[in-house]
């Protein structure tokens, strides 16, 4: 994986520093909140319902055990014991206090770390597959591109305030695992008929409260106009994006009301400007990049492994991952335990991971957007020492992909913006299909919670969607059908009237069974869903 | 909005400035009025303004100024870094809500002078414009090899 080298410490360095006086500042009373405010946000840092929170970078969602250690460590040290990952890949601390912020930084500077530009109106963390350069149907690593743009977009100077955040995401797959197209700006890397590589473009797609899908505004940009194209794509965006209204100021909004062939246009005049001014870095840069993504030494092994215990094989079938080496599959951690708080890892799991990364997985770590942890290289071989191991860490649960599997925003318990809580919602869905032995067979199915329309939880991608909304005073979910982020992205709709608490479980039950019931062979509930369309799915919730 | 005599910044608000010449010494005209008077040689963008109208006037224009009502507003930024590369070497002021953390980044886009609506601490100010002893992407100040990019420190000759 990528590290440091003296620019890039030297860049985070300054940027610690640079956060101290700004810190400094505040306090002498020299910036005032509303100053301070965008500055704190470009470091991560957030004023939460009861503290402060510090979301973390973790660049296209890799680290090393040497970082996930000190995420952990900085869990005991500055929080309560435990972090939170995150849609973004990163990971946030919810409880912060202000006065450790610029320590906190330090200590993660110590790392190749840092919270740079996880908040605020510019571009964000780079996201990407959380199994890139270990999948087999990837046609190549996107995260040297991913780096690439890291390095362009640190400190933009001209995109720095922007009319809202952006968020870009880099893919090299046919298999969409990263919500591609609910990105600002989504790059998926393609091979043209004549073998070179390029960047597929799409832009304006979002979620929030107006979903969108990002159209395709150019099928093939040379990889040695990489940069370049990218910055077009912004520039357009910060001239025109709308700055009167911060629910239309998403990028979304502005390819929607030029329409795509208009914003299209710009674009490629801005791009063939910028082409003759040169600010594409040199491609030798991209090719030391590359250097850094090359495979481990994998070593022949065997192919199959011991499946008598049935727990550990319902681990196997569900938690691992085809990898491009026949005697190595790709294991995923499940940070959602049964009733437990998706995403949520405690100091002592954190460390964990590291050390089993370290030991299983040529020291390499993905965090997926799905909120659970990879481990992308494992051996076959060592799969039952591996389980043993998360197991007895209550990091065993075999709910990869499954009803269980709930991506869930912070909400009502942490969030400012929330309008009703989604964690207990998630905790008691978790137990109830657990309890209830339908989990398994359900197979795949996506549930996605969000505590307010901002859609954190991302339920308008989800195959089930649950939105809490406040209804006089009282929490009230929504719930939502048919939505996708993967290579089928969809947008879900909206079943009819919302529910309490007990009412969205029992109605979650509901459409759930109708799919058991009315299943064809090998279909997933989104399949089925799509075949048989709202009608028979509300008549089960309402007729 | 007065007359153009006493609209925009005066050389005594100018805090800052990296530049040799002599300021230009009488008030701006809007971007609307540049384009018609053929004899304006100092003009102020408001944020809305598209710079590129600029494009075909700027040889008789010796002062720029970037109005940021509230810093928030970036869209300076782009102007600034549009004049410069269509090579534009009079003064680009920026005025208005100009902070000390804002700096750096105009420098950058092609700033060469400062007027803050209210003045700033120079001690702070001096680190602001020191914050980045490199920078990863181009920019104004990247321009005809004025100053490489890390990329370009790390490759050497091949940039």
């Amino acid at each position: 994986m990528y590290s440091y080298d003296q620019y890039d410490q030297a860049m985070v360095d300054a940027r610690v520093a640079e956060f101290r006086d700004q810190a400094r500042r505040r306090l002498e009373g020299k910036l005032t909140e509303d100053q301070f405010k965008p500055l704190r946000l470009m470091n991560g840092l957030y004023l939460q319902l009861h503290a402060y929170m510090l979301r973390v970078a973790i660049p296209y969602g890799t680290l090393n055990s040497r970082q996930m250690t000190m995420l952990g460590d900085i869990a005991d040290k500055y929080d309560r014991g435990y972090g939170h990952f995150t849609t973004r890949q990163n990971i946030q601390y919810n409880w912060v206090k202000l006065e450790d912020a610029a320590d906190i930084l330090a200590d993660l500077a110590t790392v190749e770390m840092h919270a740079i530009q996880t908040s605020g109106n510019c571009i964000r963390n780079i996201s990407s597959d959380h199994f890139a350069g270990a999948t087999q149907d990837e046609i190549i690593d996107p995260r040297p591109y991913a780096e690439l743009l890291r390095q362009w977009s640190s400190f933009h100077p001209e995109f720095s305030y922007l009319p809202r955040k952006f968020k870009i995401c880099v893919i090299a797959s046919e298999r969409d695992r990263a919500a591609m197209r609910l990105h600002d700006i989504g790059i998926q890397i393609v091979k043209n008929d004549a073998g070179e590589l390029g960047a597929r473009f799409f832009v304006g797609g979002g979620m929030g409260r107006t979903p969108m899908i990002a159209p395709m505004i150019r099928d093939f940009v040379p990889l040695d106009h990489l940069v370049t194209y990218a910055e077009a794509c912004l520039r357009v965006y910060n001239r025109y994006g709308r700055r009167d209204n911060k629910y239309k100021a998403r990028i979304k909004i502005l390819v929607h009301e030029l329409g795509a062939e208009e914003y299209t246009r710009q674009v490629e005049e801005e791009f063939a400007h910028l082409i003759e001014q040169g600010v594409e870095p040199p491609f030798a840069e991209l090719e030391r990049i590359r250097g850094f993504f090359t495979d481990p030494p994998f070593q022949d092994g065997p192919k199959t492994v011991d499946r008598s215990d049935p727990d550990f094989a319902v681990w196997v079938d569900r938690n691992t991952h085809r990898h491009k080496h026949d005697a190595y599959v790709s294991a995923v951690i499940s940070l959602k335990p049964v009733g437990g708080i998706p995403g949520d890892a405690t100091g002592e799991q954190m460390r964990l991971m590291a050390r089993l990364a370290k030991e299983y997985s040529f020291d390499e770590i993905r965090v997926m957007h799905t909120q659970n942890v990879v481990l992308p290289h494992v051996r076959i071989a060592d799969l039952p020492a591996l389980w043993t191991e998360l197991h007895e860490g209550d990091l065993g649960a075999p709910n990869m992909d499954t009803i269980e599997d709930i991506i869930a925003c912070p909400g009502l318990d942490y969030c400012s913006l929330a309008n009703a809580r989604s964690i207990p919602l998630a905790q008691r869905i978790s137990e109830r299909f657990d309890a209830s032995g339908k989990t398994g067979r359900l197979g795949e199915l996506k549930l996605k919670i969000s505590g307010c329309i901002n859609a954190c939880g991302h339920h308008h991608a989800g195959h089930i969607g649950i939105l809490g909304v406040d209804k006089k005073g009282k929490e009230n979910y929504q719930l939502s059908l048919g939505g996708s982020e993967a290579e089928d992205v969809s947008l879900a709709r909206i079943t009819g009237p919302g529910f309490d608490e007990d009412g969205v479980i029992e109605a979650v039950e509901k459409v759930t069974d109708l799919y058991l019931e009315r299943r064809a062979e090998g279909e997933r509930f989104i399949d089925t869903y799509r075949r048989l369309g709202m009608e028979p799915f509300k008549e089960a919730l309402y007729g | 909005m007065g007359n153009a005599a006493d609209f925009g910044t005066s050389p005594d608000d100018v805090q800052f400035r990296f530049r040799e010449d002599e300021p230009v010494d009488h008030g701006t005209v809007t971007v609307d009025s540049a384009l018609e008077q053929t004899n304006a040689t100092a003009v102020r963008i408001e944020p809305g303004d598209d710079a590129r109208l600029l494009i075909p006037f700027l040889d008789r224009l010796a002062l720029i100024e970037v109005n940021f009502p509230v810093f928030t507003d970036g869209r300076g930024y782009s102007a600034a870094r549009i004049l410069r590369e269509a090579g534009y070497t009079g003064e680009l002021r920026a005025v208005g809500d100009v902070l000390i953390d804002q700096l750096s980044h105009m420098r950058r886009c092609g700033f060469d002078s400062f007027a803050p609506d209210r003045r700033l601490d120079e001690e702070d100010a001096k680190r602001a414009f020191a914050t980045w002893e490199n920078v990863y992407q181009h920019a104004a100040d990247t321009r005809f090899g004025a100053r490489a990019t890390i990329a370009e420190m790390r490759h050497g000759d091949s940039a």
